[in-house]
């Protein structure tokens, strides 16, 4: 079932189009590689997707229904959460309290908010055992390695129970031990039912994990077919323009 | 990728051995030994030190500056400065004893603690909404809090000399007996400042670690984008930090009043560094995230110790504030070795 659907979006800055009549599509379960060289219209298209502003055209339908997103609130309320490569996590504290950050488990007793903290725990506990990552919920997110950060970061959008989950370059700025523990997560979290839409420059990563591969190139996406149906060969020609599209 | 490779061996050579695993892992823990064993010094070269009579004078003199300093320590951790703690302290102080003179005009001065009780609420609702237009100017314009709070010191610091003319306020009216017991008497044989610091500290330290309130404002301190995107009202917790620490300071001003019998125009002035002092080498980091009650509290107990050793040991006081000093870089120092496991 198709879970997101974009229609001729477009978007403008000014006199400058940087993307141009996209149709994108992901359906519930599936992970999309999103692909394109610098300035190609990735960071624009997750931008929309993820609310940051609405789109100069198109339309967008997301889980049944025709969505405008004018705030990356309403795609957070929609159920679409965006995973950003800086990951917004603060370092001094744990990774329980970095999972319920904004949304800690409490009693609220005449007017206070008193956290649950044993609660809160237990639930990070068994959210990182369901992503098979050996993250402790006590450990300070300084203390963690790319690949843990990743884990608590993935772990926020399991807790928030997201339909649609947007990862920029997850892989960016972590050690090659720890990117297959990062690709790892991202199919497990097919595997609960998540659409993931997966943005990054390394071939092989994408080609590792993603069903389908979407290719942009100014602004335009000049592919987007079955990663068994492509080779990372063509993929890199239709990036560089080497091939027109396909 | 070759630091990558280089780093297993570097952790396992930074494992921890037994003797590392066994050391504190706070800087308010090895700040409390540090106190401990200033305490120890102190007491073998002045034995005089523990007597009950000086522990009273140290508890009374640290405890105004602690007050203040647990309401700094929240805006440190929140990642700003509040440099107008010294000011709003003077301020609230002459207000309080000005409005009792005002109230003892009145027909409230008939009620029995009338007087010094609206003297001193109405005094630190002006020390909270100082506090709060710090807050406002910070969380709502984005200003500086190092900026924006020197601009404060000087304002309140120049109202308190407009309002007075310079000349000291004292305690006028029927309530003056009880105002000298509220700050100045024993409660349960201990000096009341100290009890309402100890009080104070407690629900701070219950604050920070309990509510939801205190958990935002270390994220806002650690990350705060992260936490603005995740969805903590970061505006509200930066307002809610320099209010509180205006009133942190107020309350001291009245309790210096009362414990002096009067507030002149100069009183706690330069105390923001004494105050900023306490809560840094009580662990409380400017770069934000990281600082509690307890910090506070032994970090301002320390430098009234240093300051108290030096008079009964009989040295040269002038040697003081460059202890202190010492004192302040030596504790960054402690703090870089354990964050960055220098050893």
């Amino acid at each position: 079932m198709t879970l997101l659907q974009l229609r001729g979006i477009g978007m403008d800055y000014g006199a400058i189009c940087a993307l141009a009549e996209v149709d994108f599509s992901v359906a519930q379960g599936e992970i999309v590689g999103l692909i394109g060289d610098n300035g190609a219209g990735k960071s624009t298209l997750v931008k929309i997707i993820a609310g940051n502003f609405p789109p100069s055209r198109g339309k967008m339908r997301f889980d049944g229904h025709e969505v405008r997103f004018r705030r990356p609130e309403d795609a957070r309320n929609a159920g679409i959460e965006v995973v950003y490569q800086d990951l917004a996590l603060a370092d001094n504290l744990s990774s329980a309290a970095n999972l319920y950050l904004g949304r800690e488990l409490q009693w609220r007793i005449g007017g206070l908010s008193i956290m649950d903290h044993a609660a809160m725990r237990r639930r990070a506990e068994q959210l990182f055992a369901e992503l098979k990552s050996d993250t402790r919920p006590d450990a300070l997110v300084r203390t963690l390695s790319g690949g843990q950060r990743q884990a608590v970061a993935i772990a926020r959008t399991r807790l928030a129970a997201a339909k649609l989950v947007v990862l920029d370059e997850p892989t960016a700025s972590i050690s090659v031990r720890q990117v297959s523990e990062v690709l790892d997560l991202i199919r497990r979290m097919r595997d609960h039912g998540q659409a993931v839409i997966f943005v990054s420059h390394t071939l092989l990563h994408i080609f590792a994990v993603a069903d389908r591969i979407a290719v942009l190139r100014r602004g335009r996406k000049v592919a987007d077919k079955p990663s068994a149906a492509t080779s990372p060969e063509e993929v890199t020609a239709l990036i560089t323009g080497a091939i027109e599209e396909a | 990728m070759a630091r990558d490779e280089n780093l297993p061996t570097l952790r396992a050579w930074l494992r921890p051995t037994w003797w590392r695993r066994s050391m504190p892992q706070t800087q308010t823990a090895y700040v409390a030994l540090a106190f401990a064993a200033l305490v120890i010094v102190v007491w073998m070269l002045a034995p005089v030190f523990m007597t009950p009579r000086n522990l009273l004078n140290i508890s009374k003199n640290f405890s105004f500056i602690a007050v203040m300093s647990l309401g700094e320590t929240l805006v440190i951790i929140s990642g700003g400065i509040d440099l107008s703690v010294g000011s709003v302290c003077a301020l609230t102080a002459v207000v309080t004893m000005m409005l009792m003179r005002f109230f003892s005009a009145t027909a409230v001065v008939n009620v029995p603690g009338a007087t010094i009780v609206l003297a001193a609420i109405l005094a630190l609702a002006l020390a909270s909404l100082i506090g709060f237009v710090n807050g406002l100017l910070i969380a709502g314009l984005r200003l500086s809090p190092f900026v924006t709070t020197l601009g404060m010191l000087s304002i309140a610091r120049g109202m308190t000399y407009v309002l007075t003319q310079g000349r000291a306020q004292y305690p006028v009216g029927p309530d003056i007996a009880l105002f000298t017991r509220l700050t100045n008497g024993a409660v349960l044989g201990l000096p009341p400042q100290l009890v309402y610091l100890l009080v104070i500290a407690i629900i701070m330290a219950l604050a920070l670690r309990q509510l939801v309130w205190g958990r935002h404002l270390y994220a806002v301190g650690g990350n705060m984008q992260a936490a603005a995107l995740t969805g903590v009202r970061v505006p509200r917790i930066l307002i809610s930090v320099y209010t509180l620490s205006g009133v942190a300071a107020g309350f001291s001003g009245v309790l210096i009043a009362g414990w002096l019998g009067a507030a002149p125009a100069n009183l706690a002035s330069g105390y923001e560094l004494r105050v900023i002092a306490a809560a840094v080498i009580g662990g409380a980091n400017l770069a934000g995230g990281v600082g509690g009650a307890a910090g506070a509290v032994i970090g301002a107990a320390l430098i009234e110790v240093i300051r108290n050793g030096f008079v009964l040991i009989g040295a040269n006081t002038y040697w003081e504030e460059v202890f202190v000093g010492v004192v302040i870089v030596l504790a960054m120092l402690v703090d870089q070795i354990r964050t960055r496991r220098l050893f």
